[in-house]
């Protein structure tokens, strides 16, 4: 019975392995990217907790599994038992997932209250998905702006375009104006949309939620590094639902003031300066 | 028997009608059941070349042969093509073939509405279909039609909803049917308790396509008249709400999911046992757990949308039922393992498929659970883990259930072996490729690829390959399936009536093939 499967292995290995080694592609990325908020550390260990619950699950009931496939073939003498009930072990099984599942149920309620928590900013950004590009505005200061695909992604994605794409390092993940925001400050997002659904996701800030027209939805992040943080639309919202890309750049609070001016912001200071200071350094 | 004679005799059909006349007046049920296989089987290839240019295109990065607006067409139309196309009317089929077998009764209890519901589906997917060459092409919105993007669809619209209207009225006449049949045509001594798994299994599932069938129907019509009368019952401008609809469409779709599981759920219940050589473990126990399943179906709908903005206190509500959800599930697939846990088994073709699905299907309900989890799923949402997700309990699932019952069954419906070592190959390739093609979507998921993209960023090459590679693997060795099958009506050998030496039941005490009318007289039940 193996022999027939021997060949698609063989072929599966090789295909594998050319691409293992083939220095061109990135990382064999398997998990989700570590972040970089006050609270993407809380929501990875819920996923890894979960993941590793079901891992375990799976390699005790796979490998009973596996020995009974093994050990309880006709082939190899085994005589049919004809037992069709266990009450004790029935109840066993049904009880031991409850308290495994209450288990996880209780720091999930508890995250999603952390996560829903959005009061007190120390700054608001109002979010708006176009057809196909996300519009900024920031409330405490005035600026305001809209960020495309850059020019670069956007004339190699076209059909055909023949320009080779894996030359270029941030492909559909960059745009031609950053959203900028400062370090160890919370930043409240309010969302909404001018046509259809959008979602705005940024997985290194473990934040995602619907852009819907008409409705305002919020959301926060307090990063805890600077650098730059990439994602895109999550919501099928069209033809160019692939191509709005959105790009976070968290930076120290002195470059944030200089940035603020430079985008014909009014007043550099935050809305709420003196309390947000404490609690930055708190969070840190 | 002399009776079963004289009240033949009224009839005047004793056998099949001649030529293309018996297949569009049919009334009877193994017809019925054959028209809708081979009907699921040419929307399966349909979608399923669909899926094949999606995984070209994705190949690689960058666009290399579809615009981006065809690629929403392509997913949208793969999508309604195998789940209304595919999946559903292949579990009717398999219904229309196996229920009155099962259950000691001559054919179904109302065989005229009986060729009706499945005369209403080629039409319904020809005018579905017919949508990609008009003006502005086909629905490009996704499957789900969330408003208001599906709006934007061109001419395709009305018809895209009033094929979705004869989809649900084929699957409400359907599932009447099945309803009716099981509580009326049972032979004598055939207790509720004494069915078997199968015919359990669809009677809920009946149940449930009755119960939501006129909730899609509802949205789908709000959403026309919203476009064209103005009603703007979704649109946040005319103090409609976006989020309504999903509310709508999920009380729909998410018992949908269950609908194209549970009668999974029973065939694998009959094919185990067979191949095992012993009873089911925990028939009840089966019976109460596919009831609950049912239940909480109709209250678990909003995990679908956690990132829509709901109250903490829905988001809440919704992960414990979710959660619970896994309960009964996990029951089943225990019970599925204590069944073959010192049985005397082997492993011909049927028994393959329904192992894999044991354990695949397992996979999928794993990363259900981690969907369940609110503040991941945050992170999961709408991106390639959610499509792994769904297509483990789906394709290793739902599809591979189909072809353990087609292997299973075949020799009783057409009086043939087929090729076992044809057979075999066709699992261990099919087997190979829907591992190769959809876990390395996992991988992509947590790593940030979105779902229902024509292109994506260089990070995300690597595992779009293997799968794209993998989806070519099981597409093609989807063509040994129907190799099998014409192999096993043109050249198989002599079935007996028996076919599998554990088997059980009413249908194996039939000749086979199985004569047209099948109990003309009811079978006595010990
Ligand atoms: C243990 C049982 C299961 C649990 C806990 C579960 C949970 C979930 C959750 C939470 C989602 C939403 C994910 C998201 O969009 O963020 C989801 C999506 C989905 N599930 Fe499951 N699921 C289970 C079993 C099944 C089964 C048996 C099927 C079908 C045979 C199924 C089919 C689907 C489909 C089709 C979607 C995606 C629909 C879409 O957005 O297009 N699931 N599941
Ligand atoms: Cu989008
Ligand atoms: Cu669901």
């Amino acid at each position: 019975m193996f022999k027939g499967l021997w060949k698609p292995i063989c072929a599966t290995v090789a295909v594998l392995g050319l691409l293992a080694v083939n220095p061109a592609l990135a990382a064999w990325q398997l998990d989700m990217p570590v972040g970089v908020t006050t609270l993407s550390g809380m929501i990875r260990d819920l996923h890894r907790e979960i993941l590793i619950i079901c891992t375990i699950t799976a390699v005790v009931l796979f490998g009973i599994m596996g020995y009974a496939l093994f050990a309880f073939r006709k082939s190899r003498g085994a005589k049919a038992a004809t037992f069709s009930h266990n009450t004790t072990a029935e109840i066993i099984w049904t009880v031991i997932p409850i308290f495994v599942l209450i288990y996880m149920a209780v720091p999930s309620a508890r995250g999603i209250l952390e996560i829903e928590d959005a009061g007190n900013p120390d700054m608001t950004i109002k979010v708006t998905g176009y057809q196909w590009k996300w519009g900024y505005e920031y409330l405490d200061n005035g600026v305001s702006f809209f960020a495309n695909l850059d020019e670069l992604s956007a004339e190699a994605a076209r059909l055909d375009s023949g320009i080779d794409v894996m030359d270029i390092e941030h492909y559909l993940r960059d745009v031609d104006n950053r959203m900028v925001v400062p370090v160890g400050k919370k930043v409240r997002i309010l969302l909404t949309a001018n046509d259809v659904i959008h979602s705005w996701w940024v997985p290194k800030l473990y934040i995602k939620k619907d852009a819907i027209p008409g409705f305002i939805n919020e959301m926060w992040f307090t990063a805890t590094e600077t650098g730059v943080f990439r994602g895109q639309c999550t919501e099928l919202c069209g033809r160019g639902h692939g191509y709005m890309p959105i790009v976070v750049e968290v930076v120290s609070e002195e470059d944030y003031a200089v940035w603020v001016i430079e985008n014909g912001g009014e007043s550099p200071t935050l809305s709420t300066t003196e309390i947000s200071t404490d609690s930055s350094v708190a969070a840190l | 028997m002399s009776e079963a004679v004289s009240h033949d005799s009224h009839h005047d059909d004793h056998g099949p009608a001649k030529g293309i006349t018996r297949w569009l007046f049919t009334t009877n049920h193994k017809d019925i059941g054959t028209l809708y296989l081979i009907f699921s089987l040419i929307m399966f290839f349909t979608g399923g070349a669909m899926a094949l240019v999606i995984r070209a295109e994705l190949f690689q990065p960058g666009l290399q042969f579809v615009d981006p607006h065809f690629f929403n067409q392509l997913t949208t139309m793969h999508a309604l093509l195998m789940v209304f196309g595919a999946v559903m009317p292949a579990f009717v089929g398999l219904a229309n073939w196996l229920i009155p077998m099962m259950i000691g009764a001559p054919d179904m209890a109302l065989p005229r509405m009986n060729n009706w519901s499945f005369w209403i589906l080629p039409f319904a997917f020809t005018m579905l279909m017919s949508t990609l060459f008009m003006q502005g092409g086909g629905p490009a919105g996704g499957w789900t039609l969330y408003p208001p993007l599906v709006l934007q669809t061109g001419d395709a619209f009305p018809f895209m909803v009033f094929a979705i209207h004869l989809m649900g009225i084929s699957s409400i006449m359907g599932s009447i049917n099945v309803i009716v049949t099981i509580l009326n045509m049972r032979a004598p001594g055939m207790t509720l308790l004494k069915m078997p798994l199968f015919v359990w299994t669809w009677l809920i599932t009946a149940y449930l396509l009755l119960a939501v069938m006129p909730v899609l129907a509802g949205a789908v019509t709000m959403l026309l008249t919203d476009k064209y009368f103005g009603t703007g019952f979704f649109l946040g401008a005319a103090g409609g709400d976006p989020v309504l609809f999903q509310h709508i469409f999920w009380f729909f779709g998410h018992p949908e999911v269950y609908i194209m599981i549970l009668p999974a759920f029973g065939i694998v219940s009959q094919i185990i046992p067979t191949f095992a050589r012993k009873p089911l473990f925990g028939y009840e126990a089966m019976v109460y757990a596919t009831a609950t399943i049912a239940f909480l179906s109709f209250i678990v709908w909003a995990h679908h949308m956690f990132t829509s903005g709901m109250p903490i206190a829905g988001q809440m509500f919704f992960m414990f039922a979710t959660m619970l959800i896994a309960i009964p599930t996990a029951v089943k697939v225990f019970n599925w393992t204590a069944t073959m846990w010192r049985g005397e088994m082997t492993f011909e073709t049927p028994m393959l498929f329904a192992v894999a699905f044991v354990i695949l299907f397992t996979i999928g309900g794993f990363s259900g659970l981690m969907l369940a989890i609110v503040p991941a799923d945050y992170q999961y949402h709408d991106t390639y883990f959610v499509v792994a997700h769904f297509h483990y309990v789906l394709v290793p699932g739902a599809v591979f259930s189909i072809m353990a019952a087609t292997y299973y069954w075949l020799p009783k419906w057409t009086g043939k072996m087929y090729n076992e070592t044809l057979g075999k190959t066709h699992f261990w390739l099919s087997t190979i490729g829907v591992n190769v093609l959809f876990f390395p979507q996992h991988f992509l998921g947590l790593a940030g690829m979105p779902r229902r993209i024509p292109d994506y960023a260089i990070q995300f090459a690597d595992f779009n390959m293997v799968s794209s590679i993998g989806a070519f693997i099981f597409g093609f060795s989807q063509l040994f399936f129907v190799w099998v099958i014409v192999d096993c009506v043109r050249n198989g050998k002599k079935a007996t009536s028996q076919v599998w030496e554990g088997a059980e039941g009413l249908e194996w005490t039939l000749p086979s093939p199985a004569p047209y009318h099948s109990f003309e007289t009811a079978p006595e039940i010990k």
